[in-house]
């Protein structure tokens, strides 16, 4: 009955809004959720650190701009160098190490990454909620009509996804380093032998990730100001739920379950306004369904158990 | 004398020593030192319940801050005096179902245990058939959906606000018993069949199914008991604080019974006794951290508040990375090999393996 009511009241414009809000939340979903499928792919892990070096990066974007009043774009590239850097001394420091450990404690220390990235930022940066600074054009907002405006960042973001999505693709299948991490995702120990220098492949694909995160992250920034410590928590778990409702190890399915849980996020809020609280729920929710009756995925492939 | 007597004798003599010290705590310390043993002591009770699912079942679940809140809330919300409801729900009156109901401490407490317990079941079925990192992150996620209907549900749980005027619990006595009476039924249960057969879960799932045990079966019981005792734990929690707040209860709270598990050792109730009391004593401790630190006259730029948890991180990664096994490993602590090192001290550092029996 409600739906109908919520269904009835929206005018064009504000679908338009919804819709605006829903795919650019998605977009940045995806940018993220790809590090996580490209690590998962590779290692079998959850880089739960990933989310932190989200939250990493809008700090160091932040601080590029107001602290040092480096140019907006420079600060930008700065901020992707940067994150991909972070991400590969996260995996040096503390998954290499545990390259031959149980996988139990993998996940510890991955866990201990993330929560130490959090408590560094908050012992650094301090917990008060600090404000990204406006960029110029891609902050401001657009009215499309009906008294509706949508900010500008919102049209760039879905462009910049699939620009980057493009060619990171590219990278995996036409390139000799992307040949190299199938070999590795396909079979670890037989991409060894075949001469594939496993460490470096690692560590490429921890920085590809942490450069897509980074991209995804300065775009959040600009769309949700306030960055906090605690900012890449809630992004990061739903993230990996979009990785694995689209099929772990599957970029692609990234892209979609991260646009799934964007659009369905925004959307249920818009048609079912008393259901907001419960926002964050949704992702989990999804993530037992799709585990429940398609463990693999929606683009992912069937996979044997090995004894 | 055989050795199962003084076993149980020197047992016997161990409880009522500490319950001494407990007795001692309680009417000669201050309120900060009470304090800091009662959240070791209920500290202890939620790594021990950890520790069944993680440690001996080999699963590894996240949800251990959700359980928690359901006990404290529970607790919340039956053990604050009737008359005092209207006080507390002052934003949103309580729902009348529930609001003449009372409980004392001890009901409120096995209420929320079971209540966990429960709702560990409803979960448990569909995210126990995960695996590794997905069981991880389904049961970090159903931890913040508990937080996140608590928040919501503000005529049942007085939404954000929380809930304050909990009849405070301050006695260590009581806390001690309840730690006790947890490890003695933890132990029971590791020693039983059932705990050989979580045992076995963890060391190899598909040897055990073949064995005919019952995975699913094990799995969930392990974690409907795991959540019964952190409801227990969690509810005590909520009683020393005196007030509950769903903010006390994020997904980073289990970080805590993590490293206690992982300090003390995956796999074994004492080690997780020892770590309880390391980690809850050392992170009060490590407060000076948080303060300026003045040396001779210089201050120290590194001493500011958060520096305490930047350690407490480094500390979680360092055990992972290079101490495993923790401080007990999958040992127990047992009086033979307690004698044995008091009899011949000096052996357990020449000959290791000379009392490996």
């Amino acid at each position: 009955m409600e739906f109908f009511q919520a269904f009835a009241n929206m005018t064009a414009a504000s679908f338009a809004q919804h819709m605006a809000n829903g795919i650019s939340l998605g977009s940045l979903y995806a940018m993220i959720a790809i590090g996580y499928t490209m690590v998962y792919g590779i290692l079998l892990m959850i880089n739960f650190a990933h989310g932190d070096i989200v939250m990493m990066a809008c700090y160091f974007a932040f601080f590029g701009i107001t602290v040092f009043h480096i140019p907006w774009f420079m600060t930008f590239i700065g901020t992707i160098v940067a994150t991909a850097l972070l991400g590969v001394v996260i995996e040096r420091a503390a998954y290499r190490p545990l390259r031959d450990a149980p996988k139990n404690s993998v996940l510890i220390s991955a866990i201990g990454a993330s929560f130490l990235l959090e408590n560094l930022a908050n012992y650094l940066f301090s917990g008060r909620p600090m404000r990204f600074p406006d960029i110029p054009l891609l902050s401001q907002n657009i009215a499309v009509g009906g008294g509706v405006q949508i900010q500008a960042i919102c049209f760039v973001i879905p462009v910049i996804t699939i620009i980057s999505l493009v060619i990171l693709l590219h990278i995996v299948n036409h390139t000799k380093t992307g040949m190299a991490m199938r070999a590795v995702s396909k079979d670890y120990e037989i991409a060894r032998v075949m001469g594939i220098n496993i460490d470096n492949v690692i560590s490429i694909t921890f920085a590809i990730g942490s450069a897509m995160a980074a991209i995804g992250a300065i775009m959040w920034g600009i769309r949700y100001p306030g960055i906090t410590p605690m900012l890449g928590v809630m992004p990061g778990l739903k993230c990996f739920v979009a990785a694995v409702v689209g099929g772990i190890g599957n970029i692609k399915g990234a892209v979609l379950g991260g646009f799934i849980l964007g659009l369905g996020e925004i959307l249920i809020v818009a048609f079912f306004p008393q259901l907001s609280g419960y926002r964050d729920a949704f992702a989990f929710i999804v993530l037992i369904l799709i585990l429940y009756y398609k463990p693999t995925g929606l683009l992912g492939e069937t996979t044997t158990e090995k004894v | 004398m055989t050795m199962k007597k003084r076993n149980l004798l020197l047992s016997i003599i161990a409880v009522i020593v500490l319950f001494g010290v407990a007795n001692f705590v309680q009417l000669e310390m201050d309120a900060y030192i009470r304090r800091i043993v009662n959240l070791c002591m209920i500290y202890a009770i939620i790594g021990l319940s950890m520790n069944i699912t993680n440690g001996f079942v080999g699963q590894f679940a996240l949800g251990q801050a959700g359980f928690m809140a359901v006990g404290a809330y529970v607790v919340g919300i039956f053990t604050v005096p009737v008359a005092m409801r209207p006080g507390v729900f002052y934003a949103t009156p309580m729902n009348p179902a529930i609001i003449n109901i009372y409980m004392p401490l001890g009901v409120a407490l096995i209420v929320g245990g079971l209540l966990a317990a429960l709702i560990a079941f409803v979960i448990g079925t569909p995210v126990l058939r995960l695996r590794g990192d997905y069981l991880a992150i389904a049961t970090l996620g159903f931890s913040e959906i508990i937080r996140i209907v608590i928040t919501n549900a503000s005529s049942i749980t007085n939404g954000a606000l929380g809930i304050k005027n909990i009849p405070p619990l301050n006695d260590v006595r009581i806390i001690f018993l309840a730690t006790l009476i947890t490890f003695i039924l933890i132990t029971l249960l590791i020693n039983s069949s059932y705990g050989r057969a979580f045992k076995a879960i963890r060391e190899d799932e598909i040897a055990a199914e073949a064995m005919g045990i019952d995975l699913f079966y094990h799995k969930n019981l392990a974690f409907m008991i795991s959540a019964f005792f952190a409801g227990i734990g969690g509810g005590l929690y909520g009683a020393l604080l005196g007030t509950v707040d769903p903010k006390n209860f994020l997904f980073t709270l289990t970080y805590n019974f993590l490293l206690i598990i992982v300090l003390g050792g995956m796999g074994s109730i004492t080690g997780s006794m020892l770590g309880a009391v390391i980690v809850t004593a050392g992170l009060e401790y490590l407060r000076v951290f948080d303060e300026p630190l003045e040396l001779f006259g210089m201050a120290i730029p590194l001493f500011r508040p958060g520096f305490r948890m930047v350690m407490f991180s480094v500390l979680l990664m360092f055990c992972v990375l290079f101490w495993r096994k923790g401080i007990m490993g999958t040992e127990e602590f047992t009086w033979d090999k307690f004698v044995n090192f008091c009899k011949h001290p000096l052996a357990y550092f020449t000959k290791k393996g000379a009392h490996a029996e």
